[in-house]
């Protein structure tokens, strides 16, 4: 199964760590909401960089 | 067409569109959030000389003024840096909102639009410069430039897309989460600072004083080294130092602590401020960087147009004026940084003992590490590995 970032948008702070990390460009911060695309390859890497733990990777 | 578009309004691209926009050239700065300066991401924190620099400092936007700093090793054993002389205060807590926003409207006064909600989503080469895609309240827009100056922030997407910086590693990056908290009882004349792999790994945690006993308690954590997420740390910083107050604002944010890239141009674009990696690797402060680089970006703009060339070589000044400005600075804090990740907590609290009756009358990591030097000489031979 394919893994994927989601957002918890209820612990989101929209500070942009995410975006900064992501070596493919799958999310975009606008202005306080984060979109995370279809190309998320479940690399992980926003998932330790978020400074609130809003980002966890699910199957699918 | 214009001259310069400028993506993102923070110190670094408001700093550079003023300076481009007051020489006379047709500016454009764009700002994604609806307002400026807001959320902040930032401690806030910055020295008074590095602002009175380029800015005509203004009460309005200074939130506490401070005399030195207090560091606290993990034992809580303390090392005081302050300025000897009384009413000497060397460092400024700003507030972001009324700072960033001051600085936007000095650049909208110098000549530069200014349109927020707009967000620059890529770019494209023409025969004669730029074709900048945005999006502007929602609506699909473009514009010709001759220069691009991305000061877009730690998420820069120009940098990448222009090829000019990599994506930042999680041993590259502070991840950052603060509270301002109100009823916080502290001698508002000092910066605090906590060390220590348990308290924040592979980082510190902050206080600073915004003055009426209200503060920024923050903490920026690497990710490399831990295990759980900065709000994490923050939570246990404030119960194990027992600070009381109320939070009345919380905000995250992420910090490059990368080192000096080898150059921040391309053909026709600049990088300045958090977008090329400019903060400080030890101390992630940023403003005083970003303004300095958003300044020579937009001397250099206003060169380039003068003499018709937007090639990256022309555009080359501006890497040696950031470059002999602050690169060297970023250069030997990266490696110090790298140098105190591998102390354990126990060396740390010996090297804090080894100086903390000394006076330090100078708030500076130059001015620390030169004490350190000072009283353990075993340092030297232990600092020249990371230095050559």
């Amino acid at each position: 199964m394919r893994r994927k970032a989601v957002v918890d948008r209820r612990k989101c702070a929209y500070c942009g760590a995410c975006v900064a990390v992501c070596n493919i460009n799958a999310n975009e911060l606008i202005e306080t909401y984060l979109e995370i695309n279809d190309n998320c390859n479940g690399c992980g890497i926003c998932v330790k960089v978020c400074p609130v733990g809003a980002l966890s990777l699910v199957e699918g | 067409m214009f001259d310069v578009v400028v993506v993102g309004a923070g110190p670094a691209g408001s700093m550079a569109a003023k300076t481009a926009a007051e020489r006379g050239l047709n500016v454009l700065l764009v700002e994604k959030r609806q307002e400026i300066g807001t959320p902040v991401r930032c401690a806030e924190g910055i020295s008074k000389d590095s602002l009175s620099r380029f800015v005509e400092i203004d009460k309005k936007w200074i939130a506490a003024e401070v005399v030195g700093a207090k560091i606290y090793a993990p034992d809580m054993t303390e090392v005081v840096m302050a300025e000897e002389m009384a009413g000497n205060e060397v460092g400024f807590v700003l507030e972001r909102k009324i700072f960033d926003r001051h600085l936007a409207r000095i650049a909208a006064k110098a000549g530069a639009e200014v349109y927020v909600k707009t967000t620059a989503l890529g770019f494209e080469r023409t025969d004669n410069g730029l074709r900048v895609k945005l999006r502007r309240l929602g609506e699909n827009w473009e514009v010709e430039t001759k220069l691009l100056i991305g000061a877009d922030g730690v998420e820069s997407r120009i940098g990448r897309e222009a090829g000019i910086i990599k994506t930042l590693r999680p041993s590259e990056i502070e991840s950052c989460a603060q509270y301002l908290m109100s009823g916080i009882d502290i001698d508002e004349n000092y910066t605090y600072f906590y060390l220590g792999n348990e308290l924040a790994p592979g980082g510190y945690a902050w206080i600073f004083p915004k003055g009426e006993k209200s503060a920024n308690v923050g903490i920026g954590v690497l990710p490399s080294m831990a295990k759980m997420p900065a709000k994490y740390y923050l939570d246990r910083f404030i119960e194990k130092v027992g600070i009381k107050g109320k939070i009345v604002e919380f905000v995250a944010g992420a910090v490059p602590v990368y080192g000096e890239i080898s150059t921040a141009v391309a053909d026709n674009i600049m990088l300045c401020g958090d977008a090329a990696y400019h903060s400080d690797p030890i101390t992630g402060g940023g403003i005083a960087n970003a303004l300095s680089a958003g300044y020579h970006a937009g001397l250099v703009a206003a060169e380039a147009i003068m003499a018709k060339d937007y090639s990256a070589s022309f555009l080359k000044r501006y890497d040696g004026l950031w470059k002999s400005d602050f690169g060297e600075r970023l250069r030997r804090n990266k490696k110090l940084q790298e140098f105190f990740l591998k102390l354990d907590d126990s060396t740390l609290n010996s090297l804090a003992r080894s100086i903390a009756v000394k006076k330090i009358e100078e708030m500076s990591v130059q001015a620390i590490v030169a004490e350190l030097l000072k009283t353990n000489p075993n340092l030297i031979e232990l600092l020249r590995e990371f230095f050559t």
